[in-house]
């Protein structure tokens, strides 16, 4: 019994993490029908871009709380610069493509993207252990949690939010909706469906990012840390029912729960727990927990 | 026939090739003829409209159930192996294509690199299998006849070659006909496919077994080439590969996925010695530009050149 | 003689929306039937009843004397009811007789070859045989549509718009082209059809569909003739008399 809150704290940690994660990815593909295999280097690009930040703020001798600010900074930066480059340079291109084929583009992307980031920050191990360590940790039933991780479930909680907020409460998420049930008939309603595709891309982005800038201080920041991400993701907006950000987050806890439940009685089994799950909710919903059913008239 | 006669010149090119290269040539060869044979059964499955990003799956299924007949089993005989590696990966495909014979598209692609995803986290956690370092394997005998050491690998590439053009062979024959035709038709159209009386799932389960079965047998032949497996064989970036490979050569024809994987394996052995870093950004960049501007392969570059002569 | 298709009691809906309301029909061996209707009265719903497409909510739908309900459309093909569709629904990038190849060895034909050679014949085909079935224009895609429908040696061919996306000059061309060769395979026909002219023309017996129900069935003189059929589905207006 008493496993259960090391358990959940994991567990929603982890959740948290994918989350962020899961968001951008499914935002994208809802809006733009793109499966964003680039997603995870977006996401490395953006815990090397918090590496370089946090680490010059750091080393220049500023206050050590700021280096949260860069984690953030790193983010944005990465959403509001690769983001676009990536829709207006490569992706405008390739819409109405398949689905598929639009997967292997941004395959292609990925492996373009691997080497840049190889080539602009080497391929040694970058570390940011300062922001972890920072806030230092609390107890908790005995135990001791890192107040990280907190702010991390923190953060996850407020993007969620803010992201259901902005599609549900606002004039331009009222419009994305709208581009997301029926593309044909917003077109025809004129909106601008190239600047929303320019928005979505960005902000997904900005997202990814943001997972990795902020995981970049609990890990070594190494070439390959988006390639077992980018599975992940997939797992968790697969389950969701791809394009829902409800399912993004229901899926994000599952995998999370599951992992870190797994993770304590059978180590062995991470990995094949996390996509037995996606089988299974496969399995017993074909189009993931949150997609709705449409049948084809003749 | 001609394709008979077509397929007998490439089998005696390797044949010499075998025979008479360097070890590293040799090598190099075997595995561009393993990920082919694999290529080529994605090609059976995706003339149905389907692409699977987990054909690791089945290329690791095969490799191990080779590797697991030497290593724990102490069979000997590379024949053995190969069919082992096939059968194998043709059972779990029989399995599993009950079930991902009823999805379509993304949902397709997606559910099969589950599948290949969860091999690969059950072996490199799998302390008896090496886990993520893996193990090696030894074949000292080839239908009976011990192999001499040093030319293993030389047998082995005309074994290879033999196994290829015969699977190449079937695979020209069963696309050329009705079945070919009845798949392209699943493509296109299930539904006038259903009313005209036949089965668009069975067709699906039926190419879904063949290509499994022939990554199996790619994975087996990969094995003997290298003489060792690791779970990297299953990961969804070995997956990724074969689709590559089969956008590279394209669909036109059943020799395309050799010649792509030939391409592949040289430019991967030359970008490794020269130019490490920047090995998967080429890639990349050649995958962009071809599905921009040859988006049925590379093989429309000779079809152009043959109807301009 | 005994019914090719005796439909007993069907209902269906969508929701609020009634496709089917309690509908009774018989159909003979050899004849020619149209549905006609305004969009939404219920024709194509029941077609899809007949083929296993949509599932009624109640009735029983006999094809001879076997209930074919719950039955997949692929094994309804099989018991010889086949169909054309509204937009036509076609292999696009195999030719017209990779096309017809298909359907003739679905349909087990000892040699589809010359099977789909005398289907190429018989619906004037021929001149488009190589030709990609995506790049086809609309009456040619809509006769390889019906041209495959029936290469499936059916006993029952079911028709929904066969002339519809066809220009007016080439209506009656198609029909004459799918009746005859209707005809000569010894098929009864089910069409569904808006153009009345094409109606009086082609049917030997007219029914028409309104809100789901069945609100006249008979002869074509009779029906297209009837002061409802001419309301609700012709959509004359007609000044309110004595009814």
């Amino acid at each position: 019994m008493s496993s259960i809150l090391p358990i959940a704290f994991d567990g929603i940690t982890y959740a948290s993490w994918l989350f962020l994660i899961s968001a951008g990815l499914t935002l994208i593909y809802g809006v733009m029908r793109i499966l964003n295999v680039a997603h995870g280097s977006l996401y490395a690009l953006g815990a090397y871009a918090a590496c370089s930040l946090a680490g010059a703020w750091l080393g220049g001798g500023l206050p050590a709380a700021g280096s949260f600010a860069m984690l953030l900074l790193a983010a944005l930066l990465v959403g509001s610069v690769a983001g676009p480059l990536i829709e207006r340079g490569l992706l405008q291109w390739m819409y109405g493509k398949d689905e598929v084929v639009l997967v292997l583009i941004t395959y292609a992307l990925f492996l373009i993207m691997e080497d840049v980031i190889k080539l602009v920050w080497g391929v040694d191990s970058l570390l940011l252990p300062d922001p972890y360590a920072l806030p230092g940790n609390f107890q908790l039933g005995g135990l001791t949690y890192p107040v990280y991780n907190v702010l991390l479930i923190a953060l996850a909680l407020a993007t969620g939010l803010a992201l259901a907020w902005a599609l549900y409460r606002t004039r331009q998420g009222k419009l994305l909706l709208a581009v997301i049930h029926d593309r044909d008939m917003s077109m025809a309603m004129g909106i601008n469906v190239s600047r929303v595709y320019l928005a979505t891309f960005a902000v997904g982005a900005t997202l990814a990012a943001l997972g990795g800038a902020f995981t970049a201080p609990t890990i070594a920041v190494t070439p390959g840390i988006g390639v077992e991400v980018i599975v992940l993701a997939f797992a968790v907006v697969v389950i969701g029912g791809l394009g829902s950000l409800g399912g993004a987050a229901l899926g994000a806890l599952l995998v999370g729960l599951v992992r870190s439940a797994t993770v304590r009685y059978w180590p062995e089994a991470e990995l094949f727990s996390i996509y037995a799950v996606m089988a299974m909710v496969l399995i017993a919903r074909p189009k993931g927990l949150f997609a709705a059913q449409e049948a084809r008239k003749i | 026939m001609k394709a008979a006669i077509v397929a007998i010149a490439p089998l005696v090119a390797l044949t010499g090739l075998a025979l008479l290269s360097p070890q590293w040539l040799v090598f190099m060869a075997m595995l561009a003829l393993a990920k082919g044979v694999v290529v080529l059964g994605l090609l059976v499955l995706m003339r149905t409209g389907l692409v699977s990003f987990g054909q690791g799956l089945y290329f690791g299924i095969g490799a191990y159930a080779a590797a697991l007949l030497s290593h724990h089993l102490h069979v000997a005989d590379a024949a053995v192996m190969l069919l082992a590696g096939a059968a194998a990966a043709g059972l779990i495909a029989a399995l599993l294509g009950l079930l991902l014979a009823r999805y379509r598209d993304i949902f397709f692609a997606m559910l099969s690199l589950a599948f290949s995803m969860i091999l690969y986290g059950v072996l490199v956690k799998s302390a008896a299998l090496g886990s993520t370092d893996g193990f090696n394997l030894h074949a000292r005998t080839f239908f009976g006849v011990a192999l001499a050491s040093g030319v293993e690998r030389r047998v082995f590439l005309i074994a290879g070659a033999v196994c290829a053009v015969v699977v190449a062979l079937l695979v020209h024959r069963l696309l050329g006909g009705h079945w070919g035709r009845l798949a392209t038709g699943v493509r296109d159209n299930e539904l006038r496919v259903a009313y005209l009386g036949a089965s668009p799932y069975r067709v699906v389960y039926v190419n879904y077994l063949i290509a499994g079965a022939m990554a199996g047998l790619g994975g087996a032949l990969a094995a003997l080439a290298v003489g060792h497996v690791d779970p990297e064989m299953t990961y969804w970036t070995t997956s990724g590969e074969f689709v590559f490979i089969a956008i590279l050569g394209g669909t036109q024809s059943i020799l395309a996925p050799f010649v792509a994987a030939s391409i592949f394996e040289a430019l991967r052995t030359i970008a490794s010695q020269y130019a490490p870093n920047v090995w998967q950004m080429s890639l990349g960049l050649a995958m962009l530009a071809i599905i921009m501007f040859l988006p049925a392969g590379l093989w429309t570059l000779a079809e152009r050149r043959r109807r301009s002569v | 003689m005994s019914a090719v298709l005796t439909a007993k009691g069907l209902q269906k809906s969508f929701g609020a929306v009634k496709a089917a309301v309690d509908i009774n029909l018989t159909f003979d061996p050899g004849t020619v039937v149209s549905l006609i209707g305004a969009n939404g009265a219920g024709k194509t719903t029941f077609l899809n009843m007949v083929t296993g497409y949509l599932r009624p909510d109640s009735g029983q739908i006999l094809f001879g004397e076997r209930d074919i309900v719950g039955l997949k459309p692929r094994q309804i093909t099989k018991l010889g009811i086949s169909r054309s569709f509204q937009i036509p629904q076609l292999f696009n990038s195999l030719s017209v007789r990779e096309n017809l190849l298909v359907a003739e060895s679905i349909a087990a034909m000892d040699d589809p070859q010359a099977a789909a050679d005398e289907t190429l014949t018989r619906f004037e085909l021929a001149p488009y045989a190589a030709q990609k079935a995506g790049l086809l224009p609309e009456g040619i895609r809509k006769l390889l549509d019906v041209s495959m429908a029936l290469s499936s040696r059916s006993k029952l061919l079911l028709l929904d718009e066969p002339t519809s996306g066809v220009s007016a000059d080439e209506k009656f061309a198609i029909m004459d082209v799918v009746m005859g060769a209707a005809r000569a395979a010894g098929v009864t026909v089910i069409f569904v059809e808006h153009d009345m002219d094409i109606v009086a023309r082609f049917a030997g017996r007219v029914v028409a569909f309104y809100d789901g129900g069945i609100i006249a069935d008979g002869s074509p003189d009779t029906v297209l003739r009837a002061e409802n059929v001419r309301r609700y589905v012709i959509g004359e207006e007609i000044p309110h008399a004595a009814a």
